[in-house]
């Protein structure tokens, strides 16, 4: 009963001066709008940026450094008690991590491990007539490479399956294939680091977004790759590990490197500049959006105080009536409250049209083949913290005014008159 | 010997800004049920203030306030608004109605706040209540489209509300004419034969107090008669 009563005469107040009330809704709506819009496509573009590199790159790589044995023979020996050998050279089997198919099955059988995908890396030269350009070809497992690495999106031209269905077949890097000149379809020539020549053919163009990669990288299946570098079938560089939990890769990557004896390296060492971007970006998105709302509370303040000093009379009668301070707080606190509701209401619809316009405009970029629009991120937390956001400020906003209301003396008023 | 509804031990007050001024010494009266009382006295004299301070709504004070035979002194700012909302009716010389609201809605509020009744109830008494000043005509006008006087007699039924034990008035004809000062005097009247209604009210106007069943007269803070 009390509550509902409450609630009828803020309604009544706010709408006999609807305008005043509509500016202040207003003023939250902006913030909101822009809060949302500016937080969405701060996101998709922090998304298509931590995309770029976090998407490609496994969250534990396991290799094997070239280096030389840390224990060399003359260790072993007692007589000799201490050794110095300066000079020593790596040996064994270069870069091949040993007994690949059993830490592939360990890896798979492995709870935390979401998949693994084998990789073998060839130093090649590109050859066009009589001049050799440097270029690196990846020999990839095709299917877990796009299901772990979404390799597809960056196949701009041709399909990404030709790799595994067509023998001898290549994804070419943009850059690389514009220098060489060479259309899907074409042969091209490429040099082994053992000197042979091999002709492989091209079934797409490979664009990463970062233009220097494109000029060298090109991609290959496993076998033919391992082909070309004239190594058996259980020749494997790298063993790229994706987690369910990328937060975990640190701690693995240590586990693995243990327990299978090779290198491995974890995402957050690799790549721990693209974090600090994000966060940033992050952050100055929120500053700008607490902004806007903190400016939108102080509207909120003064249209309340004014409504206070223009409603003095009716506190007055209300306080006379049998209405105590606290149920007039009460009513300046619905006021503010619901000001501060239906504007952030609008300002997550506007927010998400805003949001939505953005996505349609088209943005090209050579670098980009995926991205035809601006990228907007729809993360409902976002929804969530606008009108969490909204309703805490004009809360604070009209907690002042309402406190003040509240201690009105009816005395004096109605004295004053 | 009627039942007593309010009382007053020497209750004294100061203004402390800039000096210590005493406004009220040593009041002490009580008045009965069913009692017509108005307080006259020069401006200045402290009857407002009294009042204010027999309404509950001024706290700022030295002594004892019986009302309904329970001591108000010391009470906390909630339970005199709950007092003022059950037991006391106010009209003003203004008539401070609310101009968001219909003449109906106003009259209403106050019974609304103390929930004693259904919301259907309240609207009825509140027409009974209009009914009886003679202005349910108006019930659904909003108060801006009222005269002065009819606006007066609305407060009065909104002080009737909640069947209040006192009513207090602050110069209640004070800003209306003659004409209209007379039909709120009649209903005054009519309030204490018909329905027993016990009536305090402040007027500097002598000729209201002198129809009054008792005038409490004041000078300089005191009660002189």
């Amino acid at each position: 009963m009390n509550s509902n009563l409450i609630t009828d005469i803020a309604k009544a107040l706010l709408l006999a001066r609807w305008k005043q009330t509509l500016i202040a809704a207003v003023g939250v709506t902006f913030s909101i709008t822009m809060f949302i819009t500016l937080l969405g496509f701060m996101n998709g573009l922090n998304d298509l940026l931590d995309g770029l590199v976090l998407n490609r790159t496994p969250h534990v790589r396991l290799f094997n450094e070239v280096k030389p044995n840390p224990i060399q023979p003359a260790s072993y020996s007692k007589e000799l008690g201490y050794t110095f050998i300066r000079s020593i050279k790596p040996s064994g089997n270069g870069q091949n991590i040993d007994n690949t198919a059993a830490i592939m099955q360990a890896l798979k059988n492995d709870k935390r491990v979401f998949g693994v995908s084998p990789k073998v890396t060839a130093q090649v030269f590109y050859n066009i007539g009589n001049i050799d350009i440097n270029g690196v070809i990846n020999g990839i497992d095709v299917e877990s490479e796009a299901k772990l690495f979404h390799f597809q999106d960056y196949v701009s031209q041709g399909n990404y399956m030709d790799l595994k269905n067509v023998p001898n077949s290549i994804i070419l890097g943009k850059a690389a294939a514009d220098k060489m000149q060479a259309v899907i379809g074409d042969v091209i020539q490429v040099t082994t680091p053992r000197g042979d020549r091999q002709s492989l053919k091209v079934v797409g163009y490979f664009q990463s977004g970062l233009a220097d990669l494109d000029k060298v990288q090109s991609y290959a299946s496993l076998g033919t790759t391992q082909k070309l570098l004239g190594k058996p079938v259980s020749y494997i560089t790298d063993i790229n590990v994706k987690l369910f939990d990328i937060l975990a890769a640190p701690a693995l990557a240590l586990e693995y490197k243990k327990l299978f004896e090779t290198d491995a390296e974890d995402i957050q060492t690799a790549n721990s500049q693209f974090e600090t971007g994000s966060s940033v970006r992050t952050i100055i998105s929120y500053a700008v959006g607490i902004t806007l709302l903190i400016v939108a509370g102080f509207g909120i303040y003064n249209i309340l105080n004014m409504m206070i000093y223009e409603k003095m009379d009716s506190i007055a009668i209300l306080k006379a009536t049998g209405f105590s301070g606290n149920d007039v707080k009460r009513i300046f606190i619905t006021i503010a409250i619901s000001i501060g509701f239906f504007g952030g209401l609008f300002g997550l619809i506007f927010g998400f049209l805003l949001s939505n316009l953005i996505d349609q405009i088209p943005f090209n970029t050579a670098a980009l083949p995926t991205i035809k629009t601006y990228p907007v991120n729809y993360n409902p937390k976002f929804y969530m913290i606008g009108i969490a956001f909204s309703l805490v400020t004009t809360y604070l906003a009209g907690l002042f005014p309402a406190r003040k209301a509240s201690k009105i003396d009816p005395v004096d008023i109605i004295r004053g008159k | 010997m009627s039942e007593i509804i309010l009382q007053a031990k020497s209750v004294n007050k100061s203004f402390h800004d800039p000096i210590t001024i005493p406004i009220l010494k040593d009041i002490s009266f009580s008045i009965n049920k069913g009692d017509f009382v108005s307080v006259i006295g020069k401006s200045g004299c402290g009857k407002s203030t009294l009042l204010y301070i027999l309404s509950t709504m001024d706290t700022d004070y030295e002594g004892e306030l019986l009302i309904d035979q329970q001591l108000m002194t010391g009470l906390k700012e909630k339970e005199l608004a709950r007092v003022r909302n059950e037991k006391i009716g106010f009209v003003f010389q203004f008539h401070y109605l609310l101009n968001e609201f219909s003449v109906l809605k106003n009259v209403m509020l106050p019974g609304i706040k103390l929930g004693k009744y259904s919301l259907k109830e309240i609207e009825h008494r509140a027409m009974e209540k209009l009914r009886i000043l003679d202005i349910h005509e108006q019930a659904l006008k909003m108060p801006n489209q009222l005269s002065g006087g009819q606006k007066q007699r609305v407060a009065i039924a909104r002080a009737l509300i909640n069947d209040p034990l006192i009513i207090m008035g602050d110069e209640p004809t004070g800003n209306l004419d003659k004409k209209n000062s007379e039909i709120v005097f009649e209903i005054f009247n009519q309030l204490t034969d018909e329905f027993n209604q016990t009536l305090l009210i402040v007027t500097h106007d002598n000729e209201f107090a002198a129809r009054t069943h008792r005038i409490i007269e004041m000078e300089d803070g005191r009660i002189i008669r």
